[in-house]
């Protein structure tokens, strides 16, 4: 069990992290030239590759620089503190959850809406289909901006991005769910005369779980990369996306690197946890994997 | 006042036509499947055009539909500078390369099982992060031009078109393998013969999943800075001075960049996986 | 003597390392088949008669014993390309016409353009399928796409056909005009056959040899050397040597399950 699964990511993971170090060198090299020539000093090889993997602006920061950044800022900081990581991914997740939560809950309501109204899945689900093609993000400044000005500031318009970016995803994969059961089932259903809150409630319901589950996946993934688009338009300086717009600004790679790392984390760990509620709820359902 | 009211009617009206379209004999027709739509999208317009003139919402909320046409019509050279700078040189160089090194990555993957073993989960885990956080980092290495944008979309869609193609290429049943060894077929010749053609349907999913990244990657990287062209750059730009005709502008180029190209895919997807049941419906 | 020995197995072992434990797919099985016969094996589910098919192949690989076709071991014969396989489903690609997927084989061996339409014209009148060269699979019934899959084995001139029960997907008045057409096919092409069955009707009908095996573990219960002529029509089977074939076979596979009930 362990050879076949952990060894092999493991040694890709490995290979990874030689290739990240074996590229800090060419990368950052260029800085360490400059230096020498301007302080007219000389360094062996080992101290030019050991400079190159220690600088505080380098082109390709080292994965332990990184990690030391991580760490300084999360463990090491008050959560209080406007250095600290963790109250800046706080700042952004809160957004991510709160437009989460609406766009899943009126995706699963509008998605029940064209399942049981003709005129509504003709009229809508064309739209919901064709706005996964259009990157509907470009919208998010205006609307930072527009809300601004009107005095809503803050978490509420990063979360409307982000209600707006999972909305459809939702609405697509929960249609496919209802919409799952085979002819079979309904027409079981409909020999004991079920109406149609019946044939929802213990069939269609049931048996979208799963497409429900995949969609939260995608749609969590989605709200935090809205959340983290609606830091940019105004410059915020609080929140994930304000720390890379920041860390952009005033050429501090590394604080970019371990912002992205956060908010990567951040991603990781809000699909595990939907991933852990999709096994618990599946095994609730007699369904054994 | 008025403008409200007709909006209110207008609503109902397009309903119930829509209702009745929907429920009569004709709707599994194309030409209502068409119209129905159509007119949900249509009545949507004339309530904004209505709303924003009737209760004269100021020009820096929400322009209405008919501002928006006419800014559109009059700044076609500059719409489509911005179309070529984020689509053709940002989007769509960035979606080819990605595409052929994913695609390429994945047929070594499918050749050595232990790499596929390794990289398969890493790669399902970079394809859920916010992938536009590298748009920074990116920026710094290759410039403020097409080529860092380029650069995010690869990223972009490396993952999704990998992962997509590796399942794909492994979607070929036990008995089309064992054909194959009866006839004593090569390695190439089990791939280019079998799992190659077998392997379309998924590798053109993960293809019509990456245009809508490739564009969405391309406008967020000019949120991080652009020359002074682009359709990210445009949109931030006039949404500091409040352009917001020009933004609608700018979103309806997009959206049409987005479903011109997804539907380009679309078409060649029906052509090649012709045979798919999916095709066949 | 010249040998007409094509087949000849000697004490084949095949066990199978499974979550469950091992499974001993194939004990002690010996059998020798000679050129030109039709060899069906018949036997319950488990019984190994799949499994040992699929070794003559050289799809899988024995744990013990030996095992010989046309003089070499199975994967040099694979590589040989000295049989056709026909399995349970056709397994004709969906993005290729049936003269494509015919012509399959044949690219990989490397024929001529000119030999490939030639071949495939050929098999194809022999499977009665002449005119559907340019339809695609999926509009073909199950009973053509099955012959279809037949005259792709038959397409590069292999001496050895082998068949894992092609038919038994199908309704049984199309089984009985494929079982007619298939042992035309044998008496034309002369060629010598292993047909993996279920039904007993089929196996007795269509055989020179009857093979019946038994499961748990894989064995050879019982050989049956049929005296029915080679020429049958299909009312053959009301015959009382027919029935009484079918007798043994039946009582060969109960005496198999006995360790079952």
């Amino acid at each position: 069990m362990f050879k076949r699964s952990v060894l092999p990511v493991l040694t890709v993971l490995g290979v990874i992290m030689a290739l990240w170090y074996a590229a800090c060198i060419p990368m950052n090299s260029a800085w360490t030239i400059q230096q020498l020539e301007r302080s007219g000093e000389t360094m062996t090889v080992s101290e030019h590759i050991a400079d190159t993997w220690a600088q505080e602006r380098p082109r390709l920061p080292a994965p332990h620089q990184v990690a030391a950044e991580l760490w300084d800022t999360t463990v090491m900081k008050k959560i209080t503190s406007k250095k600290s990581l963790i109250y800046h991914g706080w700042i952004t997740l809160s957004a991510t959850l709160l437009g989460f939560g609406i766009g899943t809950t009126l995706g699963v309501l509008l998605a029940v809406g064209i399942v049981h109204s003709r005129a509504m899945d003709m009229s809508v689900m064309p739209w919901a289909i064709v706005s996964q093609t259009i990157p509907i993000i470009a919208i998010a400044p205006m609307i930072i901006v527009v809300l601004y000005s009107i005095g809503v500031q803050g978490m509420l318009p990063k979360a409307i991005i982000s209600a707006y970016l999972s909305f459809f995803p939702v609405v697509v994969g929960m249609v496919k769910g209802l919409r799952s059961p085979d002819a079979m089932q309904l027409d079981l259903l409909r020999t004991y005369s079920a109406n149609k809150s019946q044939s929802f409630w213990k069939l269609r319901l049931p048996a979208s779980v799963p497409y429900l589950f995949a969609s939260l996946k995608i749609g969590v993934a989605a709200s935090l990369v809205g959340a983290i688009v609606g830091e940019l338009p105004t410059g915020a300086v609080r929140g994930l996306g304000a720390r890379l717009l920041a860390g952009s600004y005033y050429g501090q790679t590394i604080q970019i690197w371990s912002a992205l790392f956060a908010a990567a984390i951040l991603a990781a760990g809000l699909v595990a946890l939907i991933g852990l509620l999709e096994r618990v709820t599946l095994r609730r359902m007699g369904e054994r994997p | 006042m008025i403008h409200v009211v007709g909006a209110l009617i207008l609503w109902g009206l397009g309903w119930m036509l829509n209702a009745r379209l929907a429920n009569g004999p004709r709707a599994n027709t194309r030409a209502v499947q068409i119209a129905v739509p159509v007119i949900f999208g249509a009545t949507i317009l004339l309530i904004w055009e209505l709303i924003v003139r009737g209760l004269s919402v100021p020009l820096v909320i929400l322009p209405p539909p008919s501002m928006i046409a006419t800014t559109f019509a009059n700044s076609l050279p500059i719409l489509w500078a911005d179309f070529v700078q984020t689509f053709v040189k940002g989007a769509l160089s960035g979606f080819v390369i990605g595409g052929v090194a994913a695609f390429l990555l994945a047929i070594v993957v499918d050749r050595y099982d232990f790499l596929r073993r390794g990289l398969l989960p890493v790669g399902n885990f970079m394809a859920a992060l916010p992938i536009v956080g590298t748009a920074p980092i990116l920026v710094m290495w290759f410039g403020f031009d097409w080529q860092s944008k380029a650069a995010v979309v690869v990223v972009m869609v490396f993952f999704p078109i990998l992962v997509n193609t590796v399942a794909g290429l492994r979607d070929t049943s036990d008995i089309q393998r064992d054909l194959m060894r009866t006839y004593g077929a090569s390695y190439g010749q089990t791939l280019f013969k079998l799992r190659l053609p077998a392997a379309m349907p998924f590798i053109f999913n993960g293809l019509k999943i990456a245009t809508t990244l490739a564009l969405v990657g391309a406008i967020v990287a000019e949120f991080f800075g652009s020359p002074t062209r682009g359709m990210g750059f445009r949109i931030s730009t006039s949404v500091g001075q409040l352009a917001l005709d020009m933004v609608w502008a700018e979103i309806v180029v997009a959206a049409l960049a987005g479903s011109f190209f997804y539907g380009a895919i679309a078409l060649c997807e029906k052509g090649v996986t012709f045979w798919h049941p999916s095709q066949r419906s | 003597m010249v040998s007409n020995l094509i087949i000849s197995a000697q004490n084949l072992d095949l066990t199978f390392q499974t979550n469950d434990g091992p499974v001993h797919a194939l004990k002690d099985v010996s059998l020798e088949i000679g050129k030109g016969e039709f060899v069906s094996f018949i036997g319950p589910s488990g019984c190994g008669k799949t499994t040992f098919l699929r070794c003559i192949a050289g799809l899988e690989q024995p744990t013990g014993g030996q095992i010989s076709v046309n003089g070499m071991t199975p994967d040099e014969a694979r590589k040989a390309r000295a049989y056709g396989y026909v399995f349970q489903a056709a397994g004709l690609y969906p993005w290729r016409t049936i003269g494509g997927n015919i012509k399959l084989p044949l690219e990989i061996m490397g024929f001529s353009k000119a030999e490939q339409a030639e071949r495939v014209a050929r098999v194809m009148d022999l499977v009665d399928l002449s005119g559907f060269q340019k339809k695609f699979p999926w509009q073909l019934s199950g009973g053509m796409q099955q012959r279809a899959s037949i005259a792709r084995a038959l397409a590069f001139d292999a001496d050895i056909l082998l068949m894992d029960e092609p038919f038994g997907a199908l309704d049984e008045i199309v089984r009985d005009h494929l079982n007619e057409q298939l042992l035309a096919l044998w008496a034309r092409t002369e060629k010598t056959i292993g047909f993996v069955t279920h039904s007993i009707p089929e196996a007795v009908y269509l055989s020179t040899k009857i093979v019946v095996m038994s499961p748990r573990p894989g064995r050879i219960t019982d050989v049956i050397d049929s005296p029915l002529p080679r020429e049958r029509p299909l009312d053959i089977r009301d015959s009382k040597e027919f029935i009484e074939i079918a007798h043994r076979v039946r009582d060969g596979l109960r005496a198999g399950h006995q360790d079952d009930v």
